[in-house]
């Protein structure tokens, strides 16, 4: 499980077997733009749907009553400020974007550290479909059907050690491949961070796909973050990097500012945005506003792990 | 340079452009998954390019001594107005829905709305003395005073679209930018001549 660089051989040049394995299937799938480039056609459906399909996904591990958010909203209006600073601009640049191979490191006071390769870190996980509300800070919101699997199982296969208390995650870095870090809007590369209860807590998933496909490049692929009570900016896309930490990390939106943004970021219909109210909330593909809920409709399940806080100051 | 004829039926169908291509997108389905957002941003965005177009025309024609483009100053000066009508009556009825304890709640409490609403107030008094009786009654001095009024209601109009950005400053600062090269470019060259 544990990838040790060989020697003198950097391992990126070298062929990951599974990919060498699979190398019609890529260029089948590299041919559909290609085609659509030269033509300037291009197959509705099988680009939209050009994720490949996740198989053994366990249906409805988590369900909600209200109407799914989609495929074409959720992938085209995105905040992913590494591909652009507009809601389209995702969608458009990271059509290029290589997910494979991908390593995720794993550092900190964890007893298994390492770089592991994404289809080892993923594989000895069962995928569960979670269907999941998304709000944003900006007062929108969407409904999900994510497929990934609860954090808390990733943290227990690697042993943090007992004076860990909470983890930072890392997007990858690369402004060749993501051209909104050539911008210093915020700091790259973007990092967020939970408590470790948080991270361990059953609805917090990494998420590998959603609708049953793989994860699209401008939501995050190949592996993100999903945790529903809080707002959008936490849960953070293409992670490279997951820290346990014994101090509290400090979130690029935290370090761009502080007095909008808090470590905590839990939706709150009480504790308005600096700038604007966070009372209500429009549903994607919805004309009325709707009330937003406390913890995004979770509180049942985590208001527990803010007992005693004040709210208005932990924000 | 078009003929002094064509110039305003020329302005004024390419002034709806915006309108239209805002129009065609929501037929369309083509503003993306949150309508109301992009309506809202683009009005807004117009509103601005029109005052600073506005605030343009003197300096142009001063700098270019191409007189004719005099007459299209007030049209421009009452689409800005008009996009700004549009960008106020998005928020009111398709973002806020008449929700009017929201509304003044918003405008008392947001500054970033604050400013909004306080620039288009600014130019409601300018709309209406925009009609040539009007200038004969106020005199050309006092109007002249009184529509100075217009740098005043850009610069809120961009302190509005400052606030209410989350990161990317650039777009604002610009706009910023460039009403302060107008009214540098007006302040040397209209007193001279």
């Amino acid at each position: 499980m544990l990838i040790k660089p060989a020697p003198d051989i950097r391992s990126s040049d070298i062929t990951d077997e599974r990919v060498y394995l699979r190398r019609r299937e890529f260029m089948k799938a590299a041919a559909v733009p290609a085609v659509a480039a030269l033509t300037g056609f291009t197959p509705g459906a099988a680009l939209a749907f050009g994720q490949d399909t996740l198989p053994n996904v366990r249906k409805g591990v988590v369900t909600l009553n209200e109407a799914l958010t989609p495929w074409d909203d959720v992938t085209t209006y995105n905040n992913f400020y590494e591909f652009g600073m507009d809601k389209g601009d995702p969608s458009r640049n990271a059509k290029k974007f290589r997910t494979k191979p991908w390593t995720v490191k794993i550092d900190g006071l964890v007893n298994k550290p390492g770089d592991y390769l994404i289809e080892d870190l993923v594989k000895p996980h069962a995928l569960e479909e979670r269907v999941y509300r998304l709000r944003c800070v900006e007062a929108w919101s969407m409904v999900i059907p994510w497929v990934g699997f609860p954090l808390k199982d990733l943290i227990a296969r690697v042993e943090p050690q007992g004076t860990a208390k909470f983890v930072e995650f890392a997007t990858l870095h690369d402004p060749k491949q993501m051209p909104g870090q050539r911008l210093d809007v915020l700091e790259w590369p973007y990092v967020e961070g939970l408590r470790l209860d948080e991270a361990m807590h059953p609805l917090t998933i990494l998420a590998t796909g959603l609708y049953g496909k793989t994860l699209p490049n401008q939501n995050g692929a190949p592996l993100r973050l999903v945790v529903p009570w809080k707002y959008g900016f936490k849960s953070i896309k293409s992670i490279v990097r997951i820290r346990f930490t014994a101090k509290q990390p400090v979130s690029s939106w935290q370090a761009s500012a502080p007095q909008e943004y808090g470590f905590y970021s839990n939706v709150n219909p009480g504790v308005d945005h600096p700038r604007w109210s966070q009372a209500r909330e429009r549903r994607i593909g919805e004309f009325f506003k709707r009330e937003t809920l406390m913890f995004n409709g979770y509180a049942g399940q985590v208001a527990g792990l803010y007992a005693g806080m004040d709210l208005k100051k932990f924000y | 340079m078009p003929s002094a004829r064509l110039l305003r039926p020329l302005v004024f169908a390419a002034s709806l452009g915006p309108l239209v291509f805002l129009a065609l997108g929501a037929l369309q389905g083509t503003l993306g998954a949150n309508r109301i957002a992009a309506i809202t941003r683009s009005t807004g965005v117009w509103t601005l390019r029109f005052m600073l177009l506005t605030l343009a025309v003197t300096p142009l024609r001063v700098l270019s001594g191409w007189n004719d483009v005099i007459r299209v100053r007030r049209m421009l000066g009452l689409f800005a107005f008009f996009y700004g009508s549009l960008h106020l009556v998005t928020y009111v009825w398709l973002d806020q829905f008449f929700d009017w304890a929201s509304i003044v709640k918003d405008v008392a409490k947001r500054p970033f709305i604050t400013a909004g609403f306080s620039a288009y107030v600014l130019l409601v008094p300018l709309a209406l003395t925009s009609t040539a009786a009007m200038i004969r009654r106020l005199g050309g001095r006092t109007w002249r005073r009184l529509h100075r009024l217009a740098y005043v209601a850009a610069a809120i109009g961009i302190v509005h679209y400052w606030w209410l950005v989350k990161l990317d400053t650039r777009p604002p600062r610009n706009y910023g930018i460039l009403l302060a090269v107008l009214l540098l470019v007006r302040l040397f060259t209209v007193r001279k001549s």
